[in-house]
């Protein structure tokens, strides 16, 4: 069976420093695995090692079979960054920056065709932001503009789906938004890696979680159950840290 | 108002055209990217390219297109491999470049006051017929990047990370965008002069972008704004008798000033949409008694 990612063995720093240790990890298709773990423990990292934007000083990542390098039809990736600097300089509409997903099939200095068309109208109504298509991303919600971009990730009809951390900050509609691209995508057979802090809306569409900790994975199988009582609403989150005391004076 | 049928003026006219269609076709990228400011750094290497012209006795129109487009990459890989803390670097090679210029310019027989304040600051009426076929050739290269690359070229200044991942010719793109960008200066040294370069390639945009919400309109607009004030620009300053480089400039800033004038009053008139369903924060505090 062909093995969407694998990675064996990777290693990452930044300045010497390592974030990740010796990551081995293997994806099938099909697949929708939720990558968690703390702040600072290595998943966006991971991620960005993934794609090839951060370099891994050590270990292999190979992409449906080809070593990350070799991959020639970078199309069949659909990259979803975390929500930074979406409106840029000059205003954009939500359309224009969709199409720009459009673009790994397209090749470079080709006419868009139909097809090219067709595919950024139906990744605009998967995400439900068909109405606001001429809409500048500037005038848009967080939420919004995270859909903007998942469906500039849908518009290269990608086989695998990259996403981190798309429900940081995001409102309930564009989470439940978001929780039906994705179930439509992976229906239709994709495969999804997504970065989360929390499972959240997207719990029951996710069939396996790797955790991440201090750089290395500490679980990886099906979704764990929160531990007794924690999932329930009126549950309480309160962790005995520390004895209550006053709180300290700060004087000069 | 005979004299804007003589030659002169026509071919000033003209000139002053290519710029204007030109500079914010170009800048709307730049805009983009923001880094509106670095047609003024090219616009600075580019006159140590005319003294080279000056020195070789070679047209400085050349060198002064090859040493900026060399400076141009100069840039692209600093921004490239640091991120932030380019400044210094760059602040170096643009001071050392108008320095280097101005030095080498008083060393050949063309160093006169004359001569430099008409690269610093245009001189569109001097405008030959050669000039022109140069001005048309380089125009036809910008236009046609600046049009013909639009969708690569807006990926890629959007999204740089994105459009790596996607396995665009993101490297490739970048040094197409600061070589077009140092062929840009040189076209308009002739007309608005080094030291205004930048305006023409910045100010357009940031007036187009008060009223429109696509790029693509952005691009457009801006290009008919350029076209609208360097002709306004040449065609007033020659009845107030005053040269037309930094008219063409001042032209742009009054319209800037207007257009944003108006826009802000638009804005503030109608009240702003509320959004349509609040962001939840991050993380809800209870109070624990």
């Amino acid at each position: 069976m062909l093995v969407i990612l694998e990675t064996a063995g990777v290693t990452v720093g930044y300045d010497g420093r390592p974030v990740l240790r010796d990551i081995s990890l293997g994806v099938a298709p099909g697949e929708v695995v939720a990558l968690l773990g703390a702040n600072g423990s290595g998943k966006s990292t991971l991620v960005k090692a993934i794609v090839g934007l951060t370099p891994a000083a050590s270990g292999s990542i190979r992409l449906f079979g080809e070593p990350l390098g070799r991959l020639r039809n970078r199309s069949r990736i659909g990259y979803v960054p975390q929500r930074i600097g979406v409106s840029s300089g000059v205003p954009a509409t939500v359309r224009e920056v969709v199409a720009a997903g459009r673009l790994a099939r397209r090749g470079f200095l080709r006419p868009g065709g139909k097809a090219g068309k067709l595919a950024i109208d139906s990744a605009l109504v998967a995400v439900g932001l068909a109405g606001m298509s001429h809409r500048p991303v500037s005038s848009l919600s967080g939420g919004q503009q995270q859909r903007t971009l998942i469906a500039r990730a849908l518009a290269g009809q990608p086989e695998l789906l990259i996403m981190d951390e798309p429900t940081a900050g995001v409102d309930a509609a564009s989470q439940a938004a978001l929780a039906a691209a994705l179930r439509q995508f992976s229906g239709n057979g994709g495969t999804v890696i997504v970065v989360l802090h929390e499972l959240g809306p997207l719990a029951p569409l996710i069939s396996r979680t790797v955790v991440l900790h201090g750089g290395q994975i500490v679980h990886d199988g099906p979704p764990l159950p929160p531990a007794a009582g924690h999932d329930c609403p009126e549950h309480v989150h309160i962790h005995p840290h520390a004895p209550a005391a006053e709180p300290a004076r700060w004087e000069l | 108002m005979s004299y804007l049928t003589s030659d002169f003026m026509i071919r000033a006219l003209i000139g002053a055209l290519l710029v204007g269609v030109t500079a914010p076709a170009i800048g709307v990228y730049l805009v983009q990217r923001k880094m509106a400011l670095i047609g003024d750094g090219i616009g600075h290497v580019a006159l140590f390219g005319v003294a080279v012209g000056f020195l070789f006795g070679t047209s400085p129109v050349l060198t002064a297109t090859l040493v900026s487009a060399l400076g141009a990459i100069a840039i692209e890989l600093v921004r490239e491999r640091t991120r932030t803390s380019g400044d210094i670097a760059l602040a170096i090679m643009f001071y050392g470049g108008i320095a280097g210029g101005v030095v080498l310019i008083y060393q050949t027989s063309q160093g006169t006051n004359a001569t430099l304040t008409s690269y610093l600051f245009g001189s569109l009426l001097g405008t030959t017929s050669a000039d022109l076929v140069v001005m048309g050739a380089l125009s036809a290269f910008v236009l046609s990047v600046a049009l013909i690359g639009r969708p690569w070229l807006f990926a890629v200044c959007q999204d740089e990370e994105h459009a790596k991942v996607s396995g665009l010719p993101v490297r490739f793109l970048n040094l197409l965008l600061a070589v077009t960008a140092a062929v840009t200066v040189t076209v308009a040294m002739r007309a608005v002069g080094l030291l205004l370069v930048s305006a023409l390639m910045v100010i357009p945009v940031a007036t187009a972008q008060q009223f429109t919400r696509s790029f693509t309109a952005t691009l457009f607009t801006g290009m008919a704004i350029g076209v609208a004030v360097s002709a306004i620009g040449v065609i007033v300053s020659a009845e107030v008798d005053t040269p037309p480089g930094g008219f063409i400039v001042v032209v742009a800033v009054v319209l800037f000033a207007v257009v944003a004038t108006v826009a802000g009053l638009l804005r503030s008139r109608k009240p702003a949409p509320l959004p349509e369903a609040p962001e939840p924060p991050d993380v809800v505090l209870h109070q624990v008694t």
